[in-house]
């Protein structure tokens, strides 16, 4: 796996929007090629006018983003696409077609693909997400949480090398929740780059990325999951929780326990290496 | 998006917002009549500036600024109409008398843009509703107009998400020509038309669940009342009718051209 050329380079971004919010205030950073990161932080501080900005839907007011060593200034939203997926968060806003096959295929269509592509890359991503079946269904016709599918294969199909999600897991069921991380990490395993803005701590525990923490439009922690998931003083001030498992094994630090566990999986092997050692 | 500025009420105070909106109402219609019984330049550009004072009382100078250079695009293709029509089917005018009345039409599109733009961004749409409620239209109406007015930059909002979603997509809307240029906006149109319906049913659901309309006779806090200025801001709007009335019809207007000839 590649995992030293980087890909997305932020230098002391700031955002102001034209109502004269500042969301984003100096915020630099590098995203290397096949990473897999979270953006976290609580409702306004910036995290999804940070990603906007790697798509160039949005041009920094102060500063530059450089995505594959492309100035986003210089370019159109259409070419970044190409390079750069992004699946919004509400599917009702880019639904549109009269058959799911339409709908993922449009992208294609845009993207100039022949006929023949297309059907090639319609069938994969159909495929891929489960959804042959819905093939010639409308999209309007379909739950929330198929829709959301329908709307990252459409994104999906072109086979960009950055994917981005935001808010991949609101209004998802437990098994769609599931189903979604594993997905996301086989993605990312293929050498995509795959990076999601989220608060759903629990979620990103279970993914264990490198994550950054946003907070009024600055990062205020950027690295592991395991550190800064469990780093109490940081997540106070992102307005985040910590996760559960973290919290119990906090509960248990006087017996010994360091508390920066995040899975369940590993929580278990800890507590019964445990209980295997206490001898009656 | 730049001209709903111009058009969206916004919380201040001033003179001009305290006054009732029926008689705003009324000297709006007075402006619109003047407008369109004049067709000279010069009346209508004294018209056009004479409203400065107002929009100055009612700090509105910047979202004014905004809406004119919104209306530029449309005002260019008045004038471009005009100009097109006067010239080629207009008979024997001279260059200077067409351009002169194209720039006339144009003064008065802007008048009533103007116009509009005092009227919709000191009056609250709660007051607006309220006094169409006390001129005796019944309560269904007012609060469709109302919503449909606190609606609009929910919408605007929500096409730019659309718009972004879709450029996301590879969507280039300015590609291609006019026929493809219009289809580049169905993509948009149908997320943002389906958006909206759904919302309106989730609307009438959270009213219905808080028993809208269960009283026939509904009261409300406040109440409008006529004061003594705003009978003063009407009978004024009135004068300045009757008088424009008189000059209109017994008094003739040079127009520019011909200023410029005696000159």
């Amino acid at each position: 796996m590649r995992r030293c050329s980087t890909l997305i380079e932020a230098e002391n971004v700031y955002f102001i929007y034209p109502n004269g919010v500042e969301a984003l205030k100096g915020v630099s950073l590098r995203i290397n090629d096949g990473e897999f990161v979270a953006i976290m932080g609580q409702n306004g501080a910036g995290k999804t006018t940070l990603v906007k900005h790697f798509v160039g839907l949005l041009k920094p007011t102060k500063g530059r983003v450089l995505v594959d060593g492309v100035d986003t200034r210089t370019v159109s939203v259409a070419q970044l696409a190409r390079k750069v997926g992004f699946v919004f968060q509400n599917p009702d806003h880019q639904l549109f077609s009269e058959t799911v096959e339409d709908e993922i295929a449009f992208a294609l269509r845009n993207f100039g693909f022949d006929e023949k592509t297309v059907r090639e890359r319609v069938d994969w991503a159909l495929n891929l997400l489960d959804l042959t079946q819905y093939r010639k269904t409308s999209p309007f016709m379909l739950s929330g949480g198929e829709r959301k599918r329908v709307a990252l294969a459409s994104v999906l199909a072109w086979d960009p090398k950055i994917l981005i999600l935001d808010e991949p897991t609101i209004g998802q069921d437990a098994y769609q929740k599931e189903r979604l991380r594993h997905f996301i990490i086989q993605m990312n395993q293929q050498g995509k780059t795959v990076i999601i803005v989220t608060h759903d701590i629990e979620f990103v525990a279970e993914c264990e990325p490198r994550v950054i923490l946003m907070v009024n439009g600055r990062i205020i922690a950027d690295g592991d999951a395991r550190e800064v998931l469990t780093d109490t003083v940081a997540i106070k001030e992102a307005s985040l929780v910590l996760p559960e498992i973290t919290q119990v094994f906090m509960g248990l630090n006087d017996l010994g326990f360091s508390w920066k566990v995040l899975g369940v999986y590993e929580a278990k092997c800890l507590i019964l290496e445990r209980l295997r050692g206490v001898r009656i | 998006m730049s001209i709903f500025e111009g058009l969206r009420f916004k919380t201040i105070s001033s003179p001009i917002h305290r006054i009732d909106p029926r008689a705003k109402f009324i000297y709006v219609c007075v402006l619109f009549a003047i407008a369109v019984l004049f067709s000279q330049l010069i009346p209508l550009l004294i018209l056009f500036f004479s409203q400065m004072p107002l929009i100055i009382i009612a700090k509105l100078k910047r979202e004014w600024l905004r809406l004119m250079r919104g209306s530029m695009f449309f005002a260019a293709i008045i004038f471009i109409a005009n100009m097109v029509s006067l010239y080629f089917y207009g008979g024997t005018q001279s260059l200077a008398a067409v351009v002169e009345h194209s720039l006339a039409m144009t003064t008065r599109f802007l008048i009533l843009v103007e116009s509009f733009s005092i009227f919709f961004a000191t009056t609250s749409p709660d007051m607006l509703s309220l006094s169409l409620e006390q001129i005796g239209v019944p309560y269904e109406f007012c609060f469709a107009f109302t919503t449909a007015i606190r609606f609009v930059p929910v919408l605007a909002e929500e096409a730019q998400t659309i718009m972004d979603a879709q450029k996301a997509r590879g969507l280039e809307l300015e590609r291609g020509n006019f026929i493809k240029r219009v289809k580049n906006y169905i993509p948009i149109l149908i997320p943002l038309i389906v958006s909206a319906i759904r919302r309106s049913m989730e609307l009438a659901e959270a009213m219905e669940s808080r028993a809208w309309g269960a009283s026939k006779k509904r009261t409300s806090l406040y109440s409008l009342k006529m004061k003594t200025k705003d009978y003063i801001f009407i009978v004024a709007s009135i004068i300045v009718l009757l008088v424009s009335i008189y000059v209109r019809f017994f008094i003739s207007i040079p127009s520019v051209t011909e200023l410029m000839h005696l000159g």
